[in-house]
C-alpha cells in the first residue's frame, strides 16, 4: 500500500474513516454514520477534526458516550485535538438511517423503520383510529403482527409481536 | 463560548467515565451549539420561557419516575420511563439555554438541583400528586397535547436555539400526545370501574387546565397559551368522544399560577427529593 503524503486530503480521508467507524452504544451493530447521528467529519488544516453529531432523541442518554468514543476513536487516528459539535436543526429522523444500517437492523431481529411522517405538515394530527401500517416480522417475514408497547428499551424502538412465529421482536421507530 | 473542545480527559480516563447523569462532568447537553442570542430577542424573556418549559418537563419527568416499579404492566412502565426520559431531555436543554442568555452562566445542574422550590415557574398541573392511572393518563393528556401545540409554533421562534429545541420536541410529543390519548380511551371505554375513573379523571385534572390557557410565558415567541390551549380542547373532544365519555363543564381555576410562582403544596416534596443527592453531595463526581 502507497502511503498518502501527509496533508489535508489524507487527513481527512482519515478523520473519515475514523469517525465513520465508531458504533453506537445502545445499537452496537450500527455505526453513528448508520444510524445517521453523524452529519460531518472535518479535519482542519491546524490538525484538528471537527465531528458534528446530532441526538435522535432530546434525551438520548447516550449522547455522552457517542462523543467519548468519536474523541477517543480520532485520537487513536493520530488527531490529538478532537471537537465534537452538537447540531439540532434539522432534526434527526429515521429517515437518515443508511441502507446498510438497516439490513443490519433487520439482521439482528429489529424492523427497521419505515418512512417518517413529514416534519412540515402543520399541526401532527391526532389519529385515534386502529389504522396501523404493517411491521412485519424481522424473524419470518409475516406480516401479521401487533404492537405490544410504542415504548421499549431505548426511545427509538417499539415492541411488537408476531402472531405467526410468536416470537416478540423489536420496531425501529418512524421519527 | 467558542465551540469548546470536548474533553479530551474523557478519552484519557476511558469511555466508562462517560455516564449521564449528575455528578458526571457532563453538564452541557447544548455542547458546541452557538450561543448568541439574536438582536431583537429580549434575554430575560428568552430566559424565563426556557426556565418555565424546562420546570414543566422536569416536574413532569420526576412524577412519570414515581411509577417505576408501580405501572399496571411492565409495557406502561417502559414507556412511562421513556415519556419522562424524552422531557428530562427536553429540559436540560432549555435549561441549559436559559443559563446561557439570562446572564448567569448557570449550567442545567443549578436549575435543576440548587433552586428552591419556590423558584420553579412549572405550571401546577404538573406538580400534582400521582393518582391512579386514569389521573395519570389524563394528566398526561393534556400536558402533552398542551405541550405539542405550544413546540410547534415555538419551532418557528425567532431564537434558533429555542426553535431547534421545541423542533426535536414536536417528534417526541406527538408520541406521548399518541399514548395518552390511547390509553383515555381504553380506560373511557373499558370497565365500569375504569370508565368511572377516567371520568372522574377528567373532573380532577381539567380545572389545573384554565392556568394553561392563560399562560403567556411563550408569547413572545410565538406561542400563545391561549391558542395552544384552543389545540388542547379540540384533543380532549376528539379522544372523549372516541372514548364515549362527557367532558365535565368548565370548572372555576383555582387561585394564582405556577409561573407567577404560587405553588401547591405538593411541589416543595417533589423538588426536595428531586435535589436530596445533589445538595447532600455538591459537586460530587462518579
Amino acid at each position: 500500500m502507497v502511503s498518502a503524503l501527509p496533508g489535508i486530503g489524507s487527513a481527512q480521508t482519515r478523520a473519515q474513516e475514523a469517525a465513520e467507524r465508531v458504533t453506537d452504544p445502545e445499537l452496537p451493530m450500527l455505526t453513528l454514520a448508520d444510524l445517521g447521528v453523524l452529519r460531518g467529519v472535518e479535519a482542519k488544516a491546524d490538525g484538528a477534526v471537527v465531528v458534528r453529531v446530532t441526538p435522535t432523541y432530546s434525551g438520548c442518554p447516550a449522547m455522552a458516550e457517542m462523543r467519548s468514543r468519536l474523541a477517543a476513536e480520532l485520537r487513536a487516528a493520530g488527531f490529538h485535538e478532537v471537537r465534537v459539535k452538537t447540531e439540532l436543526q434539522p432534526p434527526w429522523t429515521s429517515d437518515w438511517i443508511s441502507e446498510a444500517g438497516r439490513r443490519k437492523l433487520a439482521e439482528h431481529g429489529i424492523a427497521p423503520p419505515g418512512s417518517a411522517p413529514p416534519s412540515d405538515a402543520g399541526p401532527v394530527p391526532l389519529v385515534l383510529s386502529p389504522t396501523r401500517r404493517v411491521v412485519p416480522c424481522p424473524r419470518c417475514g409475516s406480516g401479521d403482527t401487533e404492537e405490544l408497547s410504542r415504548f421499549a428499551a431505548t426511545s427509538c424502538r417499539a415492541l411488537h409481536r408476531c402472531r405467526s412465529c410468536r416470537e416478540p421482536f423489536e420496531h425501529f421507530k418512524e421519527i | 463560548m467558542n465551540d469548546e473542545r470536548i474533553s479530551l480527559a474523557l478519552g484519557e480516563e476511558g469511555p466508562d467515565d462517560a455516564r449521564w447523569a449528575f455528578g458526571t462532568g457532563f453538564e452541557d447537553p447544548l455542547h458546541g451549539i452557538a450561543t448568541a442570542v439574536p438582536e431583537g430577542v429580549e434575554a430575560a424573556r428568552l430566559a424565563a420561557c426556557c426556565a418555565a418549559l424546562g420546570d414543566d418537563a422536569l416536574v413532569t419527568a420526576q412524577r412519570l419516575a414515581e411509577w417505576c416499579t408501580d405501572a399496571p404492566e411492565l409495557e406502561e412502565e417502559l414507556a412511562l420511563a421513556n415519556i419522562g426520559l424524552d422531557l428530562l431531555g427536553q429540559a436540560r436543554l432549555l435549561y441549559s439555554r436559559a443559563g446561557q442568555v439570562d446572564g448567569t452562566g448557570r449550567d442545567e445542574d443549578a436549575f435543576a438541583y440548587f433552586r428552591d422550590a419556590a423558584d420553579f415557574r412549572n405550571v401546577r398541573l404538573v406538580e400534582l400528586p400521582r393518582g391512579d392511572f386514569a389521573f395519570d393518563m389524563v394528566r398526561l393528556l393534556v400536558l402533552s397535547a398542551w405541550r405539542l401545540a405550544l413546540f410547534e409554533r415555538l419551532a418557528g421562534a425567532a431564537d434558533p436555539v429555542l426553535a431547534a429545541i421545541a423542533a426535536k420536541g414536536v417528534k417526541e410529543l406527538a408520541y406521548h400526545r399518541q399514548f395518552a390519548a390511547e390509553w383515555v380511551v381504553r380506560l373511557g371505554d373499558g370497565t365500569e370501574e375504569s370508565r368511572k375513573r377516567t371520568a372522574r379523571a377528567l373532573a380532577e385534572v381539567l380545572p389545573w387546565a384554565v392556568e394553561l390557557a392563560r399562560d403567556e410565558i411563550s408569547a413572545p415567541f410565538g406561542a400563545d397559551g391561549g391558542e395552544a390551549s384552543k389545540a388542547l380542547s379540540d384533543v380532549l373532544r376528539q379522544t372523549a368522544d372516541a372514548a364515549g365519555l362527557t367532558l365535565p363543564p368548565p370548572a372555576e381555576a383555582p387561585a394564582g399560577t405556577g409561573r407567577s410562582g404560587e405553588h401547591t403544596e405538593h411541589l416543595a416534596p417533589l423538588v426536595g427529593e428531586l435535589q436530596s443527592v445533589a445538595r447532600e453531595h455538591p459537586g460530587a463526581r462518579w
